[in-house]
């Protein structure tokens, strides 16, 4: 047992999803990917699609569209999943907060885990946020033993209706 | 050959070919200037997609998976009891033809145009294959792959353009830059993720551990090329597999009409020229 819990801890594989931000946070995120930070090193794959995916960075404040967006993107990740807001616009939505097209946060589309602000913050400070992730996910992998939840549409090895429409 | 030789092969296999990845990706770190994951990082990859959810969006893609994942093994076990080139290619194209199946059997569009992209890599790489079976009847008589072993000259020797058109089809087989067009390696982007967009868990894990199997087929496939001393072959596989690692951190991705003219053009044309120098 040991070693798939080590094994669960030394592979999370990031989704990055931009909701509507300025582009400064992802810049940072995605220099996270470049040598001189280099999250591989922790095993982190920067993957392409939800399903394979372990921890969501979502940058950016939530408006009407990327709400129903990231909501779907939430939804299509497997279990156990975590998300990271990076950036004090995903956290809270920082100086846009009384926007009119401005819903929140992350937190107002899906249930956030590890909160990182900073305007952008440094990769440093999202390196540091993702592996808080991997101790949050170390926790529900755990939970996930203990506890198996049997899910309504989005179970283990259940036909999923949400993709194969008609 | 006893089942327990074959059953190691079969079991020892991924766990090599695993740990090729792992070394290809501690290195291709290593000369980008960073420090990279442990080399045993594909076997924790794969432990941790067996533990997790598992959806499918029907089960035509799961039959496709399976399918893919026993006929790279059976190809594996043709090539290592030495039985007939020519089936182990049809074998491997099996393979091969039932993970395009299994990217078609969504309705994601990112899936399909990545099965697009696999079928027309399949085009491309194997020809040169079918040559290198007409090859080894010309040098030991049969298609049979043990002849390698009792040939006094190794088919390197013989065939230098032979090696050379398979040295350009290894690079699409291993999913390399600059061939590297249908679900490459990690960390190069695709289409959302190309082929594998709408497998997880369990599946994917299925997928990566084909690709080591895979792995493992293509370097013998090299070794074949110089099978006696058997020493000289694993070091021609390995040599190879660097050479691979060094094309594909220098070189971008090309589009497929590149691929496709680059392949047919150089890899039929050194081919071709090779063989017929020996038939007419």
């Amino acid at each position: 047992m040991n070693l798939v819990r080590l094994a669960q801890a030394k592979s999370p594989w990031v989704l990055h999803y931009d909701a509507s931000s300025c582009n400064g946070c992802d810049i940072e995120t995605v220099a996270c990917l470049t040598p001189l930070y280099d999250i591989e090193r922790f095993g982190a794959v920067s993957i392409g699609s939800p399903k394979h995916a372990d921890m969501l960075l979502v940058t950016g404040n939530v408006n009407h569209k990327s709400k129903r967006v990231l909501r779907n993107i939430y939804d299509q990740m497997t279990e156990p999943k975590v998300v990271v807001a990076i950036g004090i616009c995903a956290t809270s939505s920082g100086v846009f907060h009384q926007s009119y097209n401005v819903l929140g946060g992350a937190d107002q589309a899906v249930p956030v885990d590890v909160y990182i602000s900073g305007c952008p913050p440094r990769p440093e400070a999202i390196i540091d946020a993702i592996i808080m992730g991997v101790e949050k996910l170390k926790k529900k992998w755990k939970e996930e033993e203990e506890h198996p939840v049997k899910r309504s549409n989005q179970g283990s090895d259940t036909e999923r209706s949400t993709a194969d429409v008609g | 050959m006893s089942w327990a030789l074959i059953g190691m092969g079969v079991l020892g296999a991924p766990l090599l070919g695993g740990l090729l990845f792992g070394i290809d990706r501690k290195v291709t770190a290593r000369l980008q200037g960073r420090k990279g994951p442990p080399i045993v990082q594909p076997f924790y990859d794969v432990i941790k997609l067996l533990a997790k959810d598992s959806t499918y969006t029907n089960r035509r893609q799961v039959f496709y998976l399976y399918s893919h994942l026993l006929w790279m093994l059976v190809a594996l076990v043709i090539l290592l009891t030495r039985q007939d080139f020519l089936v182990f290619v049809f074998a491997l194209t099996f393979s091969e033809v039932s993970l395009a199946l299994a990217g078609f059997a969504t309705k994601s569009p990112y899936s399909h145009v990545g099965s697009n992209r696999e079928m027309l890599q399949i085009l491309a790489s194997e020809p040169v294959l079918v040559f290198m079976a007409f090859a080894l009847y010309l040098a030991t008589g049969s298609f049979l792959t043990g002849g390698v072993f009792l040939i006094d000259e190794p088919l390197l020797f013989s065939y230098p353009l032979l090696f050379l058109a398979v040295l350009l089809v290894l690079t699409i087989l291993m999913r390399k830059s600059p061939f590297d067009i249908s679900s490459s390696a990690h960390a190069h982007q695709e289409l959302v993720r190309g082929i594998s967009t709408e497998f997880s868990g369990k599946y994917l894990a299925l997928l990566e551990i084909a690709h080591w199997v895979e792995l493992i087929i293509i370097l013998v496939i090299v070794f074949l090329f110089w099978a006696n001393p058997w020493w000289a072959g694993v070091l021609l596989a390995l040599g190879a597999y660097f050479l691979e690692l060094l094309i594909d951190n220098t070189y971008a991705r090309l589009k497929l009409g590149s691929m496709i003219r680059t392949t047919w053009a150089w890899g039929f044309g050194l081919s071709l020229v090779n063989i017929l120098y020996f038939t007419l």
